[in-house]
């Protein structure tokens, strides 16, 4: 093994296949003085990658995941590691069966090819072993296959070693990483120290235990996966190679199996989830087998045998077959289920590349190196950037809590809003006490309680009658009630309250504050103190990275409000780019202030009724913040909407928060003010505007003109992003995003059906739609839109089909639905004059 | 305190283990041992010193081991002399002899010991785990039955003659049904394990069993044996009977050259008597390189293939 | 014929044994459980005697609670019966476990079950005691060897083969008898799925015999320590080759 040298330009801690690839990307991206480090021997240093199964599905609902998955098959393919032989998730349910028709969707969307549904005895045909009278039909993906991951993770290294970029060293045991005034200075070992300024946390489920090292949080838990070998199976003595018969997912048991060789492997996420403490994992010497490969508990698998066992009784049950193996293999789990990539936020130059499997490890490599080396990775990596979490997030309860609710869900059905059951009730608005009176059914966004909407306002119902538009079928109708659509029209027509106050507030003040930020935002933020400025942040690509508002509340002082999802990453993006020389603070307001959210034609009369403040449309003009008495309390009041009327987000410091409420309350009862929750907020109330939300439509793969938010002028001031954007200005866009409208959503059975989002919009004779960029089109968000009648969906099209009047399809649960092209671009559906707003 | 030691004879010699435990006797009784054998002739120097040394006289032994029977003679001494405890070398036959004595007496015994220190109850040291554990415990009998763990007591010979008194034990029918009643010699030719100089021994490194062809001429070139772990024979690559380690062979060869194997403890307790061993493994943490003189980083087949090749050509 | 196999629970020990605080017991965190490699020969020679001959094979153990799991694994493997000799989980002896074994034969004898042939592992694998078959013979008046690697059954009569000094010894034992096997009698199967469903529903005949008390009583475990080598790195691959080569020539190996 290659000794320790003395300094490196970055070093990677962990020799599995994220390590590896992550020092192949950094070498393939220009990176020399790259220094790979592992505990244990290469090239199986016994962490999780020598045990993996190595098979990889195509398909997940997740953009960002079928995106690294698919950039890691390419990579794999190009190495000459991968075996195609397709793969089949099998439904025994019905319900099972339409979620396979979803994840068709899904794929297509993606960008995944050849997919196909199949009868059970098209099944049969595939995998002769299989007993296909226990299912009901599969869903094959041709492109499924298995990987040879060390022998991928051994050529990344040989050819970087060769070329004199690498140096690796195995059995060298990190003792500790240097950070210095918050930056990376390098680790130390058990065999000398490494100096570096970057470091990359590539160590699956000891990553924690590195990051701690450092005072950094990287919140995975390692998690038990059991698995079993059987053989010698008969029938596999006749195939060559590693694998001939697709790899078969028992989704609806949640198990997999595979023919491994001559042998048949069973692997299952159904078993009560066994977590550990990243302290608790063995070292080389304490383990049998390797860290990552604890003894077998037998009474956890029993169950999953039984299923193993009528889906290939021919195989299973056969009694001269033996258990040749059998390990509880580890695995790192994370509380939302996806990755944790990116600059920890506590250290910079530390980096994390942890929580990643075999299926996405090279794509993933290749996007956080792009990361670390532009800072525009090409895949937009939000859902998993390490800064994500808050907080109470990175406890130990809320990773053991979520971890262990989501491994279940392996292979679950997930619904689009499905909501988390354990470690609820967290961080809890000032008004909740007054929501929960009335009602209301919370949804969780970053651990804020949100009404989704109120039962209280049931009797909406009945006043707006066939206006709401209720959702026969089941799937649509969880985490969503026509309650939502009943408060919607009551707003329109009335005045609503919205508890807004999972927004991330973030203060940025200081002499530096308007250069500061004018150098992050697109919109000119050298404006009037008082006014509030809606702007876009972008990556240095041109991508759309953020989209918020800021108020210039002083001279110095701005505060820039983000959603509840993305303040953290917003936070970290501010901090990463601020300058040094303490002409800027930037404070976490979140905490201090609550909001509520008035709107709709009767929203001054009422706002008027509590203060003797001007709050005239002359006097308080649209797009403006001040302070303003209201009852007892003073707010600072934000004259924006988000829904398109006329109203208020009301800041007032949390303890204030239920004297707000009530005050609200009580004036409202005379303009018929009605608690409206986010149902209305962030999906029927913005569509309806054609309004953008951030993580649907804008993201780093698109940008701001693609998504018609570019401004009539280009300011002055440089930006991040500028000159990309400048330069996008000049072109035609290559994909147009667009309001449509479902024509008719009856279904070939008679339902009416309504998309929820991500669905594939095909052409008019059902070909998926790809733009000059490759991208495909798809359904970005989808809801109802009582105001004009119609379910609305928004989607990129290319310009070609970006015209108001196209007809175009959207594929859900299997059937196609007509919808058109309602407004190409950004113009409101609803209100396009936006004098509601203006008034 | 009267030890009663019960002692194996081989080659007209009282075997190395047996003068082990003749050791270890004099060091917790001082001269007041004694020792029983099954027959034999104990003239001169025997290394056991002085003492008497019960024979057990009878033609019913002649015909071949009978383990009950040999129990139940040195039992009958043990009664006869009022011996504190009984000990008996830690081998195949020792062991089995021991238990008979604990059985028939009805006394506790404790094997393999590699101390006994004189206390009440008595304190002895005895191996676990094959060795790679030991175990401090006391033991209360009278007599109490302890046997001696092979190597662990070197040996110090008594001199002088030691006094032979013949003994008829009272033996009983069913002491007889068990004996040797064949002997089956082993295969001429082939160097076995237990007595090679050279070793080679394989692992799971080996990949297959046809990885062991190049062990079997690195063995050939060096007229040595090749062995494997237990890893290897549960993967049915090679014969149970080339196992070293704790449930197969015990090697002790001059040279010990172990390929692929990482060193499970059970593997260890069986190569550890070998007077060097050379390593090959990839993984250079592996533990037998705790137990290595030299060891070699690398993949055991290329490795060992070039040793091969580097032996063919060298001078 | 029917057929007993006697097991022991133990750990399945790695690289390195440690031992937890107070120095009595093996930290068992990483590690999972098994038989002794003998213990296992002995249940499969057990499950093939009976294939070949009918009857049926009991597998015993007495242990903790926990021990359930290795005599499930045994029905896995075509045990048909598993009894159960509970203990409290403390160590017992030798003599202690022998007399145990022997009342729990006894007891099935009066119920109608019994043994032409108790199969023993040779020792187990923690203890290493080599006298628990002899014992149980000897309480119950049957004959008994030990160390066996081949064994044959016919007509009453048991062929049982040792090693001894690279060659055999032959013992001819009337059954019923006692033996006590040493891995390489045979390869053990691995459990089929349908033997391990199986083994999950099998009845144990959980008995809890009473202590006696041990009159081997461990005060304390020691690892034994400071035997590590230091040792001298030839270097890396093929290329080290020629000096391993000189060393096994300086060594005077090479004939």
């Amino acid at each position: 093994m290659a000794t320790v040298p003395p300094r490196a330009n970055v070093v990677v801690v962990g020799g599995g296949i994220v390590g590896n690839s992550m020092a192949h990307q950094l070498a393939l991206q220009g990176w020399t003085d790259i220094v790979l480090l592992d505990k244990g021997p290469f090239p199986n240093p016994g962490g999780s990658t020598g045990h993996a199964s190595n098979f990889i599905f195509l398909v997940d609902h997740s953009k960002e995941m079928t995106a690294f998955t698919l950039d890691s098959v390419r990579q794999y393919r190009e190495l000459g590691v991968f075996t195609e032989c397709g793969g089949i998730e099998v439904a025994r349910t019905p319900e099972r069966m339409e979620e396979l028709k979803r994840r068709v969707a899904s794929g297509t969307s993606w960008g995944i090819e050849g997919m196909e549904l199949l009868t059970p005895a098209q099944v049969g045909e595939k995998v002769p072993f299989i007993d296909d009278t226990v299912i009901l039909g599969g869903f094959f993906t041709p492109g499924v296959g298995v990987v040879d991951s060390l022998r991928a993770g051994t050529l990344m290294r040989e050819r970087w070693i060769d070329a004199g970029v690498l140096t690796v060293a195995g059995n060298v045991e990190v003792t500790g990483v240097d950070a210095l005034d918050g930056h990376v200075r390098g680790v130390r070992t058990d065999q000398g120290d490494v100096r570096a300024d970057t470091v990359v946390i590539a160590c699956g489920i000891w990553s924690p235990r590195i990051a701690a090292m450092a005072g950094a949080s990287i919140p995975l838990t390692p998690a038990v996966h059991q698995m079993i070998d059987i053989g010698p199976v008969p029938l596999f003595t006749e195939t060559t190679g590693e694998i001939a018969f697709p790899i078969v997912r028992d989704v609806d048991t949640n198990m997999y199996e595979r023919q491994n060789g001559g042998d048949f492997e069973i692997g299952s996420y159904a078993h009560r989830a066994i977590l550990m403490a990243p302290d608790e994992i063995p070292s080389i010497e304490e383990s049998s087998l390797s860290p990552t490969q604890l003894p077998f508990t037998a009474e956890d698998f029993d169950p999953q045998m039984e299923q193993a066992l009528e889906l290939f009784p021919e195989i299973v049950g056969d009694e001269r077959i033996g258990i040749r193996h059998s390990i509880n293999g580890l695995l790192s789990l994370t509380p939302d289920g996806m990755p944790i990539l990116g600059e920890t936020a506590e250290v910079k130059g530390l980096w994390s590349a942890a929580a990643i499997w075999i299926k996405e490890a090279p794509g993933i490599a290749k996007a956080v190196v792009e990361w670390m080396t532009t800072g525009s990775p090409e895949i937009d990596v939000h859902a998993s950037d390490i800064a994500r979490f808050w907080p109470h997030q990175q406890s130990p309860a809320h990773v053991k809590a979520r971890s262990a609710e989501g491994y279940n869900k392996t292979y679950g059905i997930v619904h689009p809003a499905e909501q988390w059951a354990t470690n609820r009730n967290v961080r809890l608005s000032p008004f909740n006490e007054r929501e929960r009176e009335l009602g209301a059914v919370f949804i969780e966004t970053a651990g804020w309680e949100r009404p989704n909407w109120y039962e209280s306002n049931a009797p909406l119902l009945e006043t707006y009658g066939d206006r709401v538009m209720p959702r026969e079928a089941e799937w649509e109708s969880r985490w969503w009630s026509p309650i939502v659509n009943a408060e919607h029209l009551a707003l329109r027509d009335g005045v609503g309250m919205i508890d807004l106050s999972a927004f991330s507030v973030i203060d940025v003040a200081g002499p530096g504050a308007c250069e500061f930020l004018q150098g992050i935002a697109v919109a000119e933020h050298d404006v009037a103190v008082g006014r509030v400025i809606y702007t876009s942040w972008l990556n240095p690509a041109g991508g759309v990275k953020a989209d918020l508002t800021t108020m210039r509340l002083g001279p110095d002082v701005f505060r820039v409000v983000t959603g509840g999802l993305t303040g953290r990453t917003d936070q970290k993006w501010l901090r990463d780019h601020m300058p040094d020389d303490g002409s800027v603070v930037v404070t976490d307001a979140s905490s201090a202030w609550c909001t509520l959210g008035v709107w709709g034609p009767n929203a001054r009369d009422l706002v008027s009724s509590l203060t003797g403040d001007d709050v005239t449309h002359e006097g308080f003009p649209f797009a403006t913040c001040r302070w303003i008495t209201l009852g007892p309390v003073r707010v600072l009041a934000s004259r924006i909407s988000y829904v398109g009327e006329l109203g208020w987000e009301l800041y007032a410091p949390m303890e204030q928060g239920s004297a707000l409420w009530d005050a609200v309350w009580e004036a409202g009862r005379e303009f018929g003010a009605v608690p409206v929750g986010v149902g209305v907020y962030l999906n029927s109330g913005r569509l309806e505007k054609g309004y953008r939300a951030h993580g649907n439509e804008l993201e780093t793969e698109y940008d701001l003109v693609e998504a018609g938010m570019q401004r009539p002028k280009v300011k002055d001031a440089d930006f991040i992003g500028r000159e990309a954007y400048v330069a996008q200005r000049a072109e035609q866009p290559a994909t147009v995003l667009c309001t449509l409208t479902l024509d008719d959503p009856t279904s070939p059975a008679g339902v009416e059906r309504y998309m929820l989002g991500k669905e594939p919009v095909l052409t008019s004779d059902g070909k998926p739609i790809e733009d000059a960029k490759g991208r495909r089109s798809y359904v970005t968000s989808a809801g109802s839109g009582p105001s004009v009648g119609k379910h609305l969906l928004m989607a990129y099209l290319p310009p070609e089909l970006a015209r108001d009047g196209e007809s175009l399809l959207v594929e859900y649960f299997g059937d196609r639905y007509p919808v058109t092209v309602a407004v190409a671009g950004s113009r409101p559906l609803f209100d396009p004059e936006n004098s509601r707003i203006r008034r | 305190m009267t030890v009663l030691v019960f002692v194996e004879h081989e080659d007209g010699a009282i075997a190395e283990a047996s003068l082990e435990a003749a050791t270890l006797a004099r060091r917790l009784a001082g001269d007041d041992v004694q020792a029983v054998a099954m027959g034999g002739d104990h003239a001169g120097e025997t290394g056991l010193g002085p003492i008497t040394l019960h024979v057990a006289d009878d033609e019913r032994l002649a015909g071949g081991y009978a383990p009950a029977a040999w129990g139940r003679a040195v039992a009958d001494v043990a009664g006869r002399v009022g011996a504190a405890v009984v000990m008996a070398p830690g081998t195949d036959r020792g062991n089995e002899v021991a238990a008979y004595v604990a059985a028939f007496l009805g006394q506790p015994m404790a094997a393999n010991c590699t101390d006994v220190r004189p206390a009440d109850p008595l304190e002895v040291t005895r191996v676990r785990w094959g060795g790679s554990l030991l175990e401090e415990a006391t033991l209360r009998g009278s007599p109490a039955v302890i046997t001696v763990s092979p190597h662990a007591v070197g040996v110090e010979r008594a001199p002088g003659a030691a006094s032979v008194a013949t003994f008829r034990p009272p033996l009983q029918d069913d002491d007889l049904r068990v004996r040797v009643t064949a002997k089956e010699q082993p295969p001429a030719g082939k160097v076995s394990l237990g007595e090679a100089r050279v070793v080679v021994g394989g692992g799971r490194g080996m990949g297959g069993a046809d990885g062991f062809q190049v062990l079997e001429e690195l063995a050939g070139l060096l007229g040595g044996a090749v062995g494997c772990s237990r890893a290897v024979t549960s993967a049915g690559w090679r014969p149970h009977t080339d196992q070293i380690g704790q449930t197969g062979a015990r090697i002790a060869p001059d040279l010990y050259i172990a390929c692929g194997i990482s060193g499970a403890i059970q593997h260890i307790v069986g190569c550890k008597a070998a007077k060097r061993i050379m390593t090959v493994n990839t993984d250079p943490e592996a533990p037998i390189l705790a137990q290595s003189d030299w060891a070699i980083v690398g993949d055991a087949r290329a490795v060992v293939a070039a040793l091969v090749a580097e032996l063919r050509s060298g001078a | 014929m029917n057929v007993l196999a006697c097991v022991k629970r133990v750990p399945a020990t790695a690289g390195r044994i440690r031992l937890v605080e107070g120095d009595r017991e093996i930290d068992t965190r990483y590690l999972g459980f098994t038989v002794s490699p003998h213990e296992e020969c002995a249940v499969e020679e057990a499950v093939r005697l009976v294939e070949a001959n009918g009857g049926s094979a009991t597998v015993l153990t007495l242990g903790p609670e926990e021990s359930v799991d290795q005599l499930r694994s045994a029905v896995a493997v075509g045990a048909q019966r598993a009894v159960h000799l509970a203990t409290d989980g403390r160590e017992w002896d030798p003599g202690a476990t022998a007399g145990a074994i022997a009342d729990a034969v006894r007891a099935d004898r009066d119920a109608g079950m019994s043994y032409d042939l108790l199969l023993f592992g040779n020792e187990a694998a923690d203890t290493g005691d080599y006298q628990v078959p002899v014992r149980v013979a000897h309480a119950l008046g049957l004959p008994c060897v030990t160390g066996i690697k081949q064994l044959s059954v016919d007509d009453g009569r048991a062929t049982a083969k040792r090693e001894a000094s690279g060659g055999w010894e032959v013992f001819d034992v009337p059954l019923p008898a006692v033996v006590a096997v040493r891995e390489g009698i045979n390869l053990p199967r691995f459990a089929s799925v349908p033997g391990r469903l199986r083994a999950r529903k099998a009845a144990i005949d959980r008995r809890e015999p009473a202590w006696p008390g041990n009159a081997l009583d461990m005060v304390r475990l020691v690892v034994p320590g400071g035997e590590d080598k230091r040792v001298e790195m030839l270097g890396q691959g093929p290329e080290a080759a020629p000096a391993a080569a000189s060393i096994i020539r300086n060594l005077g190996l090479v004939p």
